[in-house]
């Protein structure tokens, strides 16, 4: 291999067939070219695609009560179980790490909210300022109760965007005063939501002013919380399975409720819409996969082609080698040396051209859904290599065919 | 230099099977020149690739330089090739990209020397057959008496005991092909055993026997006086 006769040897073969050098070497750059072109861009989607639905894709947790079925330790069945405001902490406290945004709400579900002459019914939720994130609620105008407002117990609200076209007819609710029960909040914003309509017929307002508007005390009606991203949909799945379990026990615990009582707390986690991102995700690195793994096998069919014509373009020198006292393996070594080494020069060619585009190219790509495309080096690398190895093999078997070669048939005059 | 006893080669195409060598005997002393002479298909190209080590026989043994030739594999054969013989063939086979020095320079190249004495070694031989001032021309640039020059100089160049040549004139017009006759009658003058596969009677009259093959058989094997090829140049 280091043998130096063997490279004067290559390169002077090289230097004079520069043109199958050259189409070899195309065939490989091309090959390496667009496979790092199509991994940039399929990382690129990946990105994009991630972090356009990363906030449906959270992984959210409920949590509810209701009254028990079955007695435990002396208690008797029918009892309602009422969270408080501490099981709502202490269980921020336990999972802190593993939980991104949380809330607890004061539900009535049904309460009339006036303004001047119109009025309506709606779902009206004490919230904490996380909610936004939780439901996803897209402020359209003004801003979503923030954390001073919760301290501060300050009546303020934030309608849905029915509400306020039901209540205020298009004209800006912002800074107006609505009235629920006959005490007034001052609209500080307007939300969309993408669940439509039902989910727009809500006032939020912060939820101790709730639960000290409408005599809740330290009562909480429902948690949410939603678990951090993982990387792949089953560490996700895991983790928020063993923070559904935990904060169930947790709460059962606290509460005196049989380990078997499935009415009285319902712990729910929603992965269905994790689920569908992560199969996304999953099914566009599918793809890329299976094309990158097409082009590379297309790359080394293509070695393994122009090998098989050299050896026949050869064949009567590789003949009249073998005549002037050639062995079979320096045919064997001449071949397969040449043509790794043109796949690898050819190969870091198409990498350096393929790296350099993503480089440049990449950041002047506007679109929501291909973000950062790039290659790990080290990725693209090992496919270059991957690719020199698979030629090699893909050209044993012509360069052994090659030392097969019969001197006489070969010399052979036509 | 060379023996040869009872030597038999049978090719199978198929289920025919063509019977080319029916038991050759022959013997070739150090220094001669010897013309192998028949019509096609009297076996006169098969029993020079048995003594190029191209082909095996099936039958028969076969010393070189004292040395027995049988059971070999592709490596050992290569060798032998190398160190014994050097081949002249009809259409010159030389590598079309190499230059003539290259060309010559090709089997010591595969004897292992290094390149500075590659290069001497072919130059010498390339002066020697007349073509120093081309040692950097292509092929394709020299014409056919030239080319067959430098493929009898690459012959040369490992210094092997035999030369053996195959039809080393079937592709040049008459003057060209006493002037190559001139070089091998010149080198076979220095000492250098060579056979002639030709069918040309003109160009064995320059050797010193001729051995005549039909069907498989040698019918006749005798030494004749030489024409020496200068007289017609």
């Amino acid at each position: 291999m280091f043998d130096v006769e063997r490279w004067q040897e290559i390169f002077e073969t090289l230097s004079k067939n520069k043109l199958r050098t050259f189409l070899t070497g195309l065939s490989v750059a091309s090959g390496i070219f667009i496979l790092v072109i199509l991994l940039g861009f399929s990382s690129g989607i990946q990105n994009g695609v991630t972090s356009q639905f990363e906030k449906d894709a959270t992984n959210s947790i409920a949590v509810w009560t209701g009254v028990t079925t079955k007695g435990y330790k002396g208690l008797n069945p029918g009892r309602r179980i009422q969270l408080k405001n501490q099981d709502f902490d202490n269980i921020v406290t336990k999972y802190d790490d593993n939980l991104e945004y949380k809330s607890a709400f004061y539900t009535i579900w049904g309460g009339l909210v006036n303004y001047k002459n119109e009025s309506g019914n709606y779902r009206i939720q004490g919230v904490m300022p996380d909610n936004q994130f939780i439901e996803n609620a897209d402020i359209h105008q003004g801003r979503f109760i923030n954390h001073s407002d919760v301290i501060g117990n300050k009546k303020v609200a934030v309608i849905g965007n029915k509400v306020s076209l039901d209540l205020f007819k298009g004209d800006d609710p912002i800074g107006k005063d609505i009235s629920l029960y006959g005490i007034n909040f001052k609209v500080v914003g307007v939300f969309f939501d993408p669940g439509g309509e039902r989910d727009e017929s809500k006032v939020m307002m912060p939820i101790t002013t709730a639960q000290k508007a409408f005599n809740g005390g330290n009562d909480i009606r429902s948690m949410m919380y939603t678990v951090k991203m993982s990387d792949n949909f089953n560490e996700a799945v895991k983790l928020s399975e063993q923070v559904t379990l935990g904060i169930e026990n947790d709460i059962k615990e606290t509460h005196i409720i049989a380990p078997d009582d499935t009415s009285a707390i319902r712990v729910n986690n929603t992965l269905e819409e994790a689920r569908k991102i992560y199969s996304l995700v999953d099914t566009i690195k599918a793809v890329f996969w299976f094309v990158g793994i097409g082009t590379i096998i297309a790359g080394v069919v293509g070695v393994g082609n122009i090998m098989l014509i050299i050896v026949k373009e050869r064949t009567k020198e590789i003949g009249i080698r073998k005549a002037l006292g050639a062995v079979p393996m320096s045919i064997v070594g001449m071949i397969l040396q040449e043509s790794v080494f043109v796949t690898m020069f050819s190969g870091l060619f198409g990498l350096v051209a393929g790296l350099a585009l993503l480089e440049f190219v990449g950041p002047l790509i506007e679109s929501d859904f291909i973000k950062y495309p790039q290659v790990d080096f080290n990725t693209a690398l090992t496919t270059v290599f991957i690719l020199v190895f698979a030629g090699a093999i893909a050209g044993f078997i012509p360069a052994y065919r090659a030392a097969k070669i019969k001197p006489i048939v070969a010399l052979r005059d036509e | 230099m060379i023996q040869i006893k009872d030597l038999h080669k049978s090719y199978h195409m198929g289920s025919n099977s063509l019977h080319v060598l029916k038991g050759i005997n022959f013997e070739v002393k150090e220094g001669e020149l010897v013309s192998i002479m028949g019509s096609s298909g009297s076996g006169k190209s098969t029993l020079l690739n048995i003594l190029g080590m191209l082909d095996e026989a099936d039958e028969g043994s076969y010393t070189l330089d004292n040395v027995p030739i049988k059971n070999l594999n592709e490596k050992i054969a290569a060798n032998y090739r190398n160190k014994f013989l050097g081949f002249i063939f009809q259409s010159f086979n030389l590598i079309n990209y190499k230059s003539a020095l290259d060309n010559v320079a090709l089997p010591l190249y595969y004897q292992g020397s290094p390149r500075k004495e590659r290069v001497e070694r072919a130059m010498h031989y390339l002066d020697k057959v007349g073509l120093a001032p081309w040692s950097h021309h292509l092929p394709t640039e020299l014409s056919g008496g030239q080319k067959q020059r430098v493929a009898i100089a690459r012959a040369l160049a490992s210094d092997p005991k035999v030369l053996l040549a195959d039809e080393p004139t079937g592709a040049l017009d008459t003057k060209t092909s006493y002037e190559v006759m001139e070089l091998i009658q010149g080198i076979n003058d220095e000492g250098k055993t060579i056979l002639v596969v030709t069918h040309e009677h003109d160009i064995a009259q320059m050797t010193k026997r001729i051995v005549n093959l039909k069907d498989g058989l040698i019918i006749d094997d005798s030494m004749v006086e030489q024409v020496r090829a200068s007289q017609y140049v």
